[in-house]
């Protein structure tokens, strides 16, 4: 399973998305195994190395040659996505200590975990690209690089956890899924490990909801406000229409992505639909419905001039946010100071011993 | 301010038997920090019971520009695969 042949969830080797990545990282095994070809000739054109290497499915590693703008997208887009585990830690961390129950807590906890390990495995990812993870920390403090929208939206009750790792989680997979496919193998081989945690979290939302929509009425009630708020913002999760989208053809002729905005959203509601209906709660579009000609979901696109304002800078909690993750950087530069002076400290010790 | 944190390549052996794998890299200040760093984020769910962790700067790697010309040799060696040598039949355990 190459390229754009991307079956639906429940044709993957395992079903569902979790079977998608483990065909990707097979897919990833056999390309490797394949004969690679090696660098290129010296009389040979960089340019059309490159376009060989991709044409052949093959993976593209960080010491061969790249043209700069692919490098440049790909941190870009590797740096943005470790920003969004970063900040994404906030909002649900937010109901760490509020947790309803120990269990609860013991699972939020170890979610929060996987979101700093996920940011951290990424700018290990994009730290092969020749940039150095504190200057993509010191582009996302100055407000240069974003992170992903939906981090600006608050999580008022417990049933948001929940909301955030079925539709928000949910989102990022339907996203990433495709990612471990990508040409770029420290990205694709993070993604699959990304992936594979990640289906946790979605599981763990989604598990919250249905206790909650099968708990007492003001449960289910609760359940179903948060789905409210974070359907539409999710939907945006997937950026803007194909086409408004500026780096998509490019970024789909590399194989950075591998499917539109739109075909990915799409995907997303005809998942969603059926998870609801389980859960017995409803998604807010009044006009959701099945088009037998399509065979998919029509839906109503989220607000779109929403999103603009939210990447600007402008939603709910983006202030917040970013004041928060500063306040951390700064307050902690003591502490940091402090392990560098004592790691020092130690080799200069240790280096004495061994005179 | 102090410098960035220097940054190490994290290996990890799954089981007893099996040989360390390269898992990842992450920064720390020292070596000591790093194999703690490591196990939190590289061995979350029981995937290894041993981890290597090496400064990044320790490690020399070949070039893929050199690919074809450095393992060349290896090419013009058919001999060191055992398959190379034929068998006469009827000769057992060999």
């Amino acid at each position: 399973m190459y390229g754009n042949d991307f079956s639906p969830p429940e044709d993957g080797p395992g079903g569902g998305l979790l079977g998608e990545v483990e065909a990707a990282e097979a897919a990833l095994r056999e390309a490797a195994a394949r004969a690679r070809r090696g660098g290129p000739t010296p009389d040979e054109d960089l340019e059309a190395y490159f376009a060989d290497v991709i044409d052949a499915d093959q993976k593209i590693e960080p010491r061969d040659w790249m043209p700069e703008a692919y490098r440049k997208t790909l941190i870009r887009q590797i740096a943005q996505h470790a920003h969004s585990e970063i900040i994404g830690m906030q909002p649900e961390g937010n109901w760490i200590s509020r947790a309803p129950s120990l269990k609860r807590k013991a699972i939020l906890l170890a979610k929060v975990q996987d979101e700093a390990g996920h940011g951290l495995y990424l700018y290990a990812a994009a730290e092969t690209l020749g940039v150095s993870r504190d200057e993509l920390v010191e582009l996302l403090l100055n407000g240069r690089q974003k992170y992903s929208s939906i981090f600006n939206y608050p999580t008022l009750t417990w049933a948001d956890v929940g909301a955030i790792g079925w539709l928000v989680d949910g989102a990022a997979i339907v996203n990433q899924v495709p990612l471990c496919r990508c040409s770029y193998g420290p990205y694709a081989r993070a993604m699959i490990r990304v992936c594979k945690e990640e289906s946790f979290h979605q599981r763990q939302g989604y598990e919250i909801l249905y206790t909650l929509s099968h708990g007492t009425p003001a449960q289910k009630a609760m359940a179903q406000d948060a789905i409210d708020r974070w359907w539409y913002p999710s939907l945006a999760m997937f950026g803007p229409p194909d086409a408004e989208s500026p780096h998509s053809a490019q970024s789909m002729a590399w194989k950075i992505k591998r499917f539109s905005n739109d075909e990915l959203r799409q995907r997303f509601v005809d998942m969603c639909v059926q998870q609801a209906e389980v859960l017995g709660l409803t998604l807010p579009d009044p006009d959701l419905r099945w088009n037998d000609e399509r065979q998919s979901y029509d839906y109503t696109q989220p607000d779109y001039d929403e999103l603009m304002q939210v990447i600007k800078g402008n939603g709910p909690c983006n202030r917040q946010r970013m004041e928060h993750r500063r306040r951390a950087h700064d307050e902690g530069a003591w502490v940091r100071e402090a392990a560098a002076a004592y790691a020092a400290k130690r080799a200069e010790k240790k280096e004495k011993v061994a005179a | 301010m102090s410098g960035p944190s220097p940054l190490w390549e994290v290996f990890v052996r799954a089981r007893r038997g099996l040989s360390h794998t390269h898992v990842g890299s992450l920064h720390a200040p020292d070596a000591e920090l790093a194999l703690r760093n490591a196990r939190d984020l590289y061995t979350r769910r029981q995937e290894g019971v041993s981890i290597w962790v090496v400064p990044a700067s320790a490690i020399t790697a070949s070039s893929p520009d050199e690919k074809d010309a450095f393992f060349d040799p290896a090419a013009d060696k058919v001999y060191r695969h055992p398959t190379f040598y034929e068998v006469p039949d009827g000769v057992a355990h060999l």
